[in-house]
């Protein structure tokens, strides 16, 4: 901010008045501005993406407005009420998540949607917050760093979520709810030894793991490592993505300009694959923009956890600012070729509800756990 | 001694801060890896690229396989694939689709009904696949195409093999036909196969063997510019493009022999019904005729609506495969087969005799059931004069004497009331009635009773019973062979084109049915040789060179099943009965089963047996032995 600027009193009035307004509604000024700024991005670009079909474009919209009012309605909730509510949230999505897996309805060949008759969603949705409250709800109540009692207990509740959803199948969401698990523990204090060791594990559990997947996964890994080999298929993406970032190059082609994107040479061009159109229509400059909104949310959303008064609001606090950059780079890394296909949208930008709501709320309760700082000076 | 750790909330926050500088770090290196791979991508890969999505660009195009050849049982072949012009539809090339569809319509080139068609078929598929939407042009529609061309974007003419049937509309309804790939279709199989596929087996055994004709498609990548017209460039950029051949799908041998075929649809002479001819000893079908029959290269070709509805609203129905899917009553021709019932159950010997005098009451009941007028009274019949005069008061009495639930069983076990399992799709399986079908059959209380006189008329092949000519002409198959039983099929063998492999597919056995009495297949054999040697057969047997076993019948048609207007002489044509006959030859050493359907065609003697002589004549004289 240019405080030179402000010489004019209506202007200062102005601002503290917001600044007042945001402090009563337990908000944060710049972290809300920042997804703010990033969500009207992600309008702006899912307009391009969209091509004729404006209605997906208005529904975002609806979706967006949705979100920021969950976020706002969070914020209010007090951080001991989320604390105490944490165990619950976890165990009910738990159940929601085994009802999904004997009465799910399939969509697009996965088993992930509950039909409750008014509202249909994705039990893994509430995961993505429930997870890392109960995570940190378990070691709050206990001496840090984790003894390797409590690290498998956290390991235990992190990895029968994860299994279900995995089993739907739907391995983006999953490794989103074990990133968030294991983000918790690490910001715990786990040991350098025990993470060290644990990388070792699971190197060692890839060969495992691969028995495990799904054919349709297990193509997608091996796609990755020559795109070539299936060229029809599921090479397909990867290819045309890579092809619409690079052909972009510095500048981009303009906006509604993308010929990959707009001759639908580019598949799922305004969900998962969206950042493939901001590579080709905007270019470097643009991807870097968004790469650097991101990295302010996640910067602003860390600094906030610091000040939070007791564990659990750091922990979690913590967690919903690095989950928040996890999926940035899942699907970045994705897109661009750095790693296998797997279905996760680009945050705040991607077409598609549920996600972007459940974004919001993370952040809402990110909001609530900062401003109860203040209850206790 | 342990030591108890207490929560110490400061050096917690330390730790913390430790962490958050940490991860900050691994945040930022992420982010430099990602940026650095957009900076590869987009500035120091940025020619290549360009070239791939701007100017050049690599498309895939399918090669279709080959559809495997249709041959008949002497290899001659019945479905082919002929190079032809097709016109192909590419979504994203064609700009604004409505003005392209517009646009064909106005030179001639597409039908304004059939536009809602096309416009769904391209939707249903990728924007970059080309959609072929009109089969096989002929010269005058390629000359149109080549004077528009420039007005059609995202049109384009390919030569393409294209399905072609020599014969036309002989043995059509066996065959089948393949057409444009519907959305329906797509639904049923697997998309990706059919990348650059236009068309799918529809009916037949083109439908039934779909799988096996298909082959596997290949593709080749091709460098188009930004209209999508290929181009070429140096050797270099060509070596670079890859090439994955087609492997085509594998032949198929019929049993249908296409000449027997033709010169059964002949005898016809224009009158409607069917024939199937089976070879007993194997099931192998060599006749398989529904008439009127159709062009299957107008299915193959894209049928516009006009053609189709013209199909559909012909009263003749010659899209109904009559063999298949038509039910009729079995009349008289079922009565050795309730002769043979009677002597296994040991209700009749076969020199029992019973008088006829013209009708038949129940005890206890006044209802006469008559003998058709043209019969009059046939005296005291034995079982042979009742077979060879069709004597129907003798099988009213045999009937009411062996009960419905023994006739049900007999008639089961000898096929009636199940589909045969030809290996073609969509088959009916009639009625065998029986009491516990009835309950099924009707709702009220009332309709489900069995009444007595429903079994007295069920013994001469009328009431509830419905039959298919394959269930008839496998029944006769199996007194020729007294007793041996096999599944009807079509397809005899499959060869692989490229190996030369092929597969020759077992007669498929059912369980043959065995007589207590095995002289009883005998003693009704030689009464359906009376039928034709001084019964109700003699006249269309006559001069033949060889013995026939056969037994003449006649439907009830009970009402005129369309709603449509006809002149009186059509309506009073359409009141006859339908006229049957089944029969096999040589009597005592079977080669030939058939069964005869003329519909409206009167008397099964006059209208159906001349049908089956002739298509014996031509089996077992002409044809080389």
């Amino acid at each position: 901010m240019i405080y030179g600027e402000l010489g004019d009193s209506r202007t200062r009035r102005t601002v503290t008045g917001m600044a007042r307004l945001l402090r009563a509604l337990r908000l944060d000024g710049m972290l809300l501005s920042a997804l703010v700024a990033v969500s009207l991005f992600g309008l702006f670009v899912l307009y391009s993406a969209a091509g004729d079909n404006t209605a997906l474009w208005f529904s975002q919209f609806a979706r967006i407005g949705i979100g920021f009012t969950l976020l706002i309605l969070l914020a209010q909730v007090p951080d001991h009420f989320l604390r105490m509510l944490s165990p619950a949230a976890y165990l009910v999505g738990l159940i929601l998540l085994v009802i999904v897996a004997f009465a799910g309805d399939i969509g697009k060949g996965a088993q992930r949607w509950l039909d409750l008759g008014i509202i249909r969603f994705q039990p893994s949705e509430i995961m993505k917050l429930a997870v890392p409250m109960m995570c940190a709800w378990y070691m709050h109540q206990r001496p840090l760093p984790p003894s390797f009692k409590d690290i498998a207990v956290i390991f235990l509740i992190v990895i029968l979520p994860v299994a279900l959803i995995a089993e739907q199948p739907d391995l983006g969401t999953a490794l989103l709810v074990a990133a968030s698990g294991m983000i918790v523990l690490v910001m715990g204090g786990l040991s350098p030894v025990y993470l060290l060791g644990g990388v070792a594990v699971m190197g060692a559990a890839v060969p495992v793991a691969w028995h495990f997947l799904h054919d349709y996964q297990r193509q997608r890994i091996l796609t990755l490592l020559d795109p070539q080999s299936d060229a029809l298929g599921a090479g397909y993406h990867i290819i045309q993505s890579q092809i619409a970032i690079g052909s972009g190059g510095v500048f981009g082609k303009g906006w509604m300009n993308g010929s990959q994107a707009q001759l639908e040479f580019l598949p799922e061009r305004s969900t998962d694959f969206i950042f493939a159109v901001i590579g080709e229509e905007l270019g470097l400059l643009g991807l870097i923009a968004l790469l650097v909104g991101y990295l302010f949310i996640v910067g602003r959303g860390t600094y906030m956890a610091l000040q939070c008064r007791d564990a659990f609001a750091r922990l979690l606090a913590g967690s919903i600012a690095l989950t928040f950059f996890v999926y940035a780079c899942v699907n970045a890394g994705m897109v661009m070729g750095l790693l296998p296909v797997v279905g996760v949208p680009l945050p705040l930008v991607s077409y598609g509800g549920t996600s972007f709501v459940t974004l919001m709320a993370g952040f809402g309760i990110l909001m609530s756990l900062h401003s109860s700082r203040k209850l206790v000076g | 001694m342990r030591r108890v750790r207490i929560k110490d909330d400061a050096l917690e926050q330390r730790m913390f801060i430790q962490r958050s500088l940490f991860a900050v770090v691994i945040v930022a290196l992420i982010a430099l890896l990602l940026a650095g791979r957009a900076f590869w991508l987009q500035v120091v890969q940025h020619a290549h690229y360009l070239e791939l999505s701007q100017g050049n660009r690599a498309r895939i195009e399918p090669l279709p396989p080959n559809r495997g050849i249709i041959y008949d049982r002497a290899r001659r072949v019945m479905a082919e694939n002929t190079p032809a012009y097709q016109l192909e539809l590419v979504r994203e090339q064609a700009g604004d689709l409505e003005d392209t569809l517009s646009r064909l319509v106005r030179f001639g080139l597409l039908e304004a009904a059939d536009v809602a068609r096309v416009r769904q078929l391209t939707l249903s598929r990728r924007s970059f696949e080309a959609v072929p939407f009109l089969l096989q042009l002929d010269d005058e529609e390629v000359a149109r195409y080549a004077v528009h061309r420039h007005e059609l974007p995202g049109v384009m003419l390919e030569t393409r093999m294209a399905r072609h049937y020599p014969y036309g509309p002989v043995g059509a309804h066996a065959l089948g036909y393949v057409g444009t790939i519907s959305e329906d279709d797509l639904v049923r199989v697997d998309r990706e196969r059919y990348f650059g596929t236009g068309v799918i087996g529809k009916t037949g055994v083109e439908r039934a063997y779909e799988q096996v004709l298909l082959g596997t498609g290949g593709y080749r990548e091709v460098l188009v510019n930004a209209e999508g017209r290929p181009v070429k460039l140096g050797a270099g950029a060509d070596a670079q493009l890859e090439t994955h051949e087609p492997q085509a799908g594998r032949d198929l041998r019929l049993t249908i022999d296409i000449e027997l075929q033709r010169i059964a649809e002949e005898a016809f002479a224009g009158r409607r019904g069917g024939v199937v001819a089976i070879d007993p000893s194997n099931g192998d079908v060599l006749v398989f005729a529904s008439l009127p029959s159709f062009d299957p290269n107008g299915f193959a070709r894209g049928i516009s609506r006009s053609e189709y509805v013209a199909l559909t609203e012909n009263p003749d129905q010659p899209l109904f495969n009559r063999v298949l899917r038509g039910t009729y009553p079995p009349g008289s021709t079922v009565k050795p087969l309730m002769a043979l019932a009677g002597l296994e159950n040991g209700v009749i010997r076969p020199e029992d005799q019973a008088y006829c005098g013209g009708s038949y009451s129940l005890p206890g009941s006044r209802h006469r059931f008559r003998e058709p007028k043209r019969g009059g009274t046939h005296g005291a019949v034995d079982m042979r004069r009742a077979v060879m005069k069709s004597c129907d008061v003798y099988f009213y009495r045999l009937a009411n004497t062996l009960g419905i639930e023994r006739i049900h069983d007999s008639m089961s076990r000898m096929g009636f009331g199940q589909p045969t399992g030809i290996d073609i799709a969509g088959e009916r399986g009639g009625i065998m009635p029986s009491p516990a079908w009835k309950k099924t059959a009707f709702s009220t209380r009332e309709q489900q009773v069995w009444f007595p006189g429903e079994t007295v008329i069920v013994g001469i092949g009328q009431g509830y019973w419905t039959a298919t000519l394959l269930q008839l002409a496998k029944a006769t198959a199996l007194l020729a062979t007294r007793g041996k039983h096999y599944r009807p099929r079509l397809v005899r063998a499959l060869a692989d084109p490229a190996t030369g492999a092929i597969e020759e597919k077992k007669p498929e056995a059912l369980p043959s049915i065995e007589l207590k009495h095995v002289e009883n297949w005998e003693i009704i054999v030689e009464a359906m040789v009376a039928v034709t040697t001084g019964g109700t057969a003699t006249q269309a047997a006559r001069g033949a060179t060889y013995s026939i076993a056969g037994k003449t019948g006649t439907a009830q048609v009970f009402s005129v099943g369309q709603t449509e207007k006809y002149d009186e002489k059509e309506v009073a044509e359409r009141l006859r009965d339908h006229a049957l006959f089944v029969a096999f030859a040589p009597a005592e050493a079977p080669k030939l089963a058939v069964a005869v359907l003329v519909e409206n065609g009167g008397f099964g003697s006059s209208a159906a047996a001349p049908i089956a002589r002739a298509i014996f004549d031509a089996y077992l004289v002409k044809a080389p032995q």
